[in-house]
């Protein structure tokens, strides 16, 4: 039964990708689109097509389903409803090393500009996992919380005063700082893909070892599990799909706490099944909000980071409320 | 068989020394009460003997070998423990919890097999709970969810089984019943089986060996019916109290004495 409701959800993610390509400022008869591909011959509807369009849309759905698993990862190795890729300060070291990277040390190009996203994420989450383990109790939903809503400030505030600081970079950074997956090119999703593409491989082989952690360190342990190796495996994951991602397409909030909410509740509480719908709803959330987000000011267009902004808060507060149990 | 126990074992937690050199030696196939008032380290030491607790000197021998020189798949399939208020994540059935008992023996290529069929489904009966085993966790009564929990650690086929208070937060109903169904697996299997109780009365009963631990070490230790007496509860619990025989079991049983609030009752009667 779920096994046919996710091949139905591909269906629906490759829908979605396929109105991702037609409809817009421009919209694009779906017949054109085949004809870009198969008889290419430069007009400019089928420029867009090739150039904007099917890589907007391929970055949408890769960096969705990656934010998605990164937040269902470290929402089960921090037992904490409300963990994500930026709610945690993962998001916002990532784009403060892509922008200072870009701005101070002048480098340009996607590949570098990858790992720079993949050592923020890496930096700010272990800075954020160290603070929210000092003390006595160790490591507590509540601390990680308060430590990663304080490094993400932390350096959104650095990012947003570098760029202030240096007037010439706002223009370009600022729409990427929201989050926005427009103006990509296909060489920018090669480049994060592989990184995408390995840290969903780690999530999918961590899933049956999830179900175990998800029960708390001690039942887990009790079982058996070699919880740090886990958790190490994971926080892997976490990095390479958060960081890439970043890089991509700037800190795009909010994908990463809905979508593991709505699966677990269309789901059920087996990780097996939770990660790989984690990745096509997220990709789905994403395609939508970007397809959305056409139309919030036609004919300008709105960063789709502000429409996950939109959809996530009362979101948010509903989880907030509810206090969910993850594990 | 299973038989576990502590060689000069020193516990700290957060820089503070808990037990000092502690020799403890757990008899098999019975069932064993750890007893003592809060904070005086029975559940530390019950951790410690599953080996989620590091020792910071000595050892807790498992069969023969330091558990800490196991793995933890080996440690897993010969001993399990139920910590206190287990949580599982919103959803959970009752046969998807009892499937993560067989996690030990499960490996990247082997999967799921006869044998872990086997025991889920003997674990499940054993229980009562093989009716509710579609059921999810947040649906059944908390008496119903600690037997789910119970059935779990029953999947992974362990001589030895921990469990920390399973009895808290249940009412006496439940208390009792969860009480009489480790008895029964207890008699029939002849599993080993370790436990935290705060009910003085209810070890007594369910016990057929007491560890009475005050301030980190073992005050004293052997049948109920052969060690607790007053002076024990008064060591132990530092509570003054009369110690009958329990009328329909014949175990003991601890009459506490009340401060001041019904003392003048209390004079009447007995006069």
């Amino acid at each position: 039964m779920r096994i046919v409701f996710l091949i139905f959800s591909l269906f629906v993610l490759l829908g979605a990708v396929a109105c991702s390509i037609a409809f817009g400022v421009t919209d694009i008869p779906f017949a054109k689109i085949v004809e870009a591909f198969t008889h290419f011959d430069a007009s400019q509807e089928q420029l867009i097509v090739r150039t904007a369009r099917v890589p907007r849309a391929l970055i949408a759905a890769a960096v969705g389903g990656s934010l998605a698993v990164a937040g269902t990862l470290m929402q089960v190795i921090t037992r904490n409803p409300i963990a994500s890729p930026s709610t945690y300060g993962v998001n916002a070291g990532a784009a403060f090393f892509v922008v200072l990277a870009s701005g101070l040390l002048g480098i340009d190009g996607q590949a570098p500009l990858t790992w720079a996203g993949l050592i923020g994420a890496g930096a700010s989450g272990a800075i954020v996992f160290v603070l929210g383990s000092l003390g006595r109790d160790g490591m507590t939903p509540v601390k990680l919380t308060l430590a990663g809503a304080t490094i993400a400030a932390f350096f959104f505030s650095l990012t947003q005063g570098y760029m202030l600081a240096d007037g010439r970079m706002f223009d370009q950074v600022l729409v990427w700082m929201v989050g926005s997956v427009a103006g990509r090119n296909l060489d920018q999703l090669l480049n994060v893909l592989p990184f995408l593409g390995i840290g969903l491989v780690i999530a999918l082989l961590l899933s049956r070892h999830l179900n175990v952690l998800a029960m708390g360190d001690d039942l887990a342990k009790g079982l058996g599990q070699s919880t740090a190796r886990i958790k190490g495996l994971a926080s892997l994951a976490i990095i390479l799909l958060a960081g890439a991602s970043v890089a991509a397409a700037g800190p795009i909030a909010f994908v990463g706490i809905i979508v593991p909410h709505v699966v677990r509740y269309l789901v059920g509480g087996d990780y097996r099944w939770i990660v790989p719908y984690s990745a096509v709803f997220g990709a789905i959330l994403l395609v939508g909000a970007d397809l959305g987000s056409r139309y919030i000011a036609m004919p300008s267009e709105i960063p789709v980071g502000v429409a996950t902004a939109i959809l996530g808060v009362p979101f948010f507060v509903y989880i907030a409320r509810k206090g969910r149990r993850v594990g | 068989m299973g038989s576990i126990e502590a060689r000069g074992l020193t516990l700290s937690y957060g820089g503070t020394s808990i037990f000092e050199s502690l020799n403890l030696t757990i008899p098999d196939g019975l069932v064993t009460v750890f007893i003592g008032s809060n904070g005086c380290g029975k559940s530390t030491l019950l951790r410690s003997m599953a080996r989620l607790l590091k020792p910071r000197d000595g050892a807790v021998v498992l069969d023969g070998k330091d558990i800490a020189r196991l793995s933890s798949k080996e440690v897993a399939r010969k001993l399990s423990i139920l910590p206190q208020g287990p949580s599982a994540p919103e959803g959970l059935t009752v046969l998807q919890l009892v499937k993560q008992g067989r996690y030990p023996y499960q490996s990247w290529l082997q999967q799921w097999s006869r044998e872990d069929e086997e025991s889920v489904r003997s674990a499940l009966e054993a229980t009562g709970m093989a009716a509710f085993a579609e059921r999810p966790l947040d649906s059944l009564s908390g008496g119903q969810r600690q037997r789910a929990w119970i059935a779990m650690t029953l999947a992974q086929q362990t001589d030895i089984i921990l469990l920390d208070e399973p009895t808290t937060y249940l009412d006496l109903t439940h208390q009792i019943e969860i009480l009489d169904l480790l008895h029964e697996l207890n008699g029939r299997d002849k599993r080993t089986i370790v436990m935290v109780l705060h009910d003085i009365n209810l070890a007594c009963r369910y016990a057929d060996h007491i560890v009475a631990i005050r301030e980190g070490a073992v005050y004293a230790q052997g049948n109920p019916a052969d060690i607790v007496d007053a002076s024990l509860i008064e060591a132990v619990f530092s509570l003054r109290c009369d110690v009958i025989r329990d009328p329909l079991y014949g175990t003991p049983l601890c009459i506490p004495h009340g401060k001041s609030a019904r003392k003048n009752v209390r004079e009447a009667f007995v006069h």
